[in-house]
């Protein structure tokens, strides 16, 4: 009865050669969506079924795992992601963000920069950037043959119309290398620029729409703009209450119930780090004006 | 007629094996021209490279339809010991194979008799695993492309010889194409369809 409930990592061996085949063509074809033979997974398809089988198939004993939804280690979707993994696979985790060999991401890539020896995993909802535009997929694999994107410049520039600016602000269409249009998943533009010539390996997977897709270190990422509009990152104009950073993506927090609210940090790792070093926000329980209020 | 005992071993643990084997090839494809090691130890017939034998009992299955160059056809025991440890069929036509595996590269049959996928589907392409004599002496050829800081630079024996210049064919190509994973003993290198030749030299 001493035998594992699980294969390592879950997954079949026949499973993980399949998507490693995947994505093995995912990198050759940057920003090119690899159909693969998605499988059920012990959780539901709105928790990263995609990412969590990429990650499954890559994952080795040596590796340091951080799982992050919407910049925190800590929703109850990061916490049970790392928990399956730790169980499944027993690798190392960790909430920090340079410390991590595998980070597996749902909504946001870290602020600290990512290095050469990481590989950042996303969890796609919605793989194909074109859908919105063309819901038949006949269509959509026919545009990314041909690199026929006008239709998506054309809907971009309506929204300037419009809006007086791009109304996408999540999920903002990117190019990879000159040639695919691709969806960076919901994260918020703000990160969009981070995906430019990375020097860690990204990876997509989407369990639903089975599609796995990538950014290879060093990739040319372009956000599609126009020469009149260029492409601008989006963040609340304030510094973090918490830690006082003016350069990261924040999250906006209601405090009370008269209004009252204050911007974070979205990223929680981050955040503590810069607390931990000493730096201070306006809304920090710094020491001395908790004795200068006592 | 062939026992059990008289194939190679292959991996001693295989999901740890594919697993480490898999991220030395994943982390060539995503560095072409960077030379990665392959650090478990597997059971191979002589006629066939540890690599190449470590490549092909990660990936290969009944779904990866498998050719084998004249060299690689030459010794049954490869074909046998494939069967054996992947189950992945062994195919004449090589227009049809997932992988090509080439032991004599001099030889290798002109690009275009392999899947290059179509522009729907240009993952449907083959892969070329393609021994080489070294990958860390020999002339010296400059790189680029998704994957590299600037540029890498490979100096490899390298058959045929004048396989950069075959694989330009990809730039015309592209999204479709070929994939290459150069293999020496347990060291490997990727030339995926994205890396350009910038420079070669002595
Ligand atoms: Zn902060």
């Amino acid at each position: 009865m001493n035998a594992p409930a699980y294969n390592f990592a879950y997954l079949d061996e026949q499973t993980k050669r399949m998507i490693r085949r995947a994505i093995l063509k995912a990198i050759a074809i940057p920003g090119y969506q690899v159909p693969f033979a998605s499988r059920e997974m012990p959780m539901p398809y709105g928790w990263g079924t995609g990412g969590v089988q990429v990650t499954a198939a890559i994952l080795g004993p040596q590796d340091v795992l951080k799982v992050i939804d919407q910049g925190s280690d800590d929703t109850t979707n990061a916490i049970s992601i790392r928990k399956f993994f730790g169980k499944t696979a027993g690798v190392a985790t960790t909430t920090s963000t340079a410390d991590a060999t595998v980070i597996q991401t749902r909504h946001r890539i870290p602020e600290a920069p990512l290095h050469a020896g990481q590989v950042l995993v996303y969890q796609v909802p919605i793989p194909e950037p074109l859908r919105f535009l063309e819901p038949r997929e006949t269509e959509t694999r026919r545009m990314h043959a041909l690199g026929e994107y006008g239709l998506m410049h054309v809907k971009l520039y309506e929204d300037i119309a419009r809006f007086g600016h791009i109304a996408t602000s999540y999920a903002y269409p990117v190019k990879v290398n000159a040639r695919y249009v691709m969806d960076p998943s919901p994260t918020p533009k703000f990160d969009n620029p981070k995906m430019d010539k990375c020097p860690a390996l990204q990876l997509f997977g989407a369990g639903r729409e089975k599609r796995i897709y990538a950014i290879p270190p060093h990739t040319h990422v372009v956000s599609l703009d126009f020469e009149d509009h260029p492409f601008t990152r989006y963040r609340f104009d304030a510094p973090c209450a918490l830690c006082g950073a003016g350069n990261s993506y924040l999250d906006e927090i209601v405090t009370d119930d008269k209004g009252g609210r204050m911007f974070v940090c979205s990223d929680t790792d981050y955040c503590e780090a810069r607390q931990m070093a000493g730096h201070r926000g306006s809304e920090s329980a710094a020491p001395h004006e908790e004795s200068a209020h006592g | 007629m062939t026992t059990v005992a008289e194939v190679p071993a292959g991996f001693a643990d295989k999901v740890l094996s594919a697993q480490s084997t898999f991220r030395s090839v994943m982390d060539a494809m995503a560095r072409p021209g960077s030379v990665q090691r392959i650090t478990v130890p597997v059971g191979t017939p002589d006629e066939m490279m540890s690599g190449t034998a470590a490549i092909a009992l990660t990936l290969f299955d009944h779904d990866t339809p498998i050719w084998l160059d004249a060299a690689m056809s030459a010794a049954p025991v490869i074909a046998k010991w494939l069967k054996f440890h992947t189950s992945a069929p062994v195919v004449a036509d090589s227009s049809i194979a997932s992988f090509a595996l080439a032991g004599d590269p001099r030889n290798l049959p002109p690009l275009d008799r392999f899947a290059f996928g179509s522009n729907e589907y240009p993952d449907r392409s083959a892969t070329l695993i393609l021994q080489a004599e070294s990958l860390t002496q020999g002339p010296a050829f400059e790189m680029k492309g998704p994957g590299v800081d600037g540029t890498a630079v490979l100096q490899a024996m390298l058959q045929p010889r004048d396989l950069f210049l075959r694989l330009t064919i990809n730039e015309a190509l592209f999204p479709r194409g070929i994939d290459v994973v150069l293999v020496h003993d347990n060291s490997i290198v990727a030339i995926p369809r994205t890396t350009r030749l910038v420079a070669s030299g002595a």
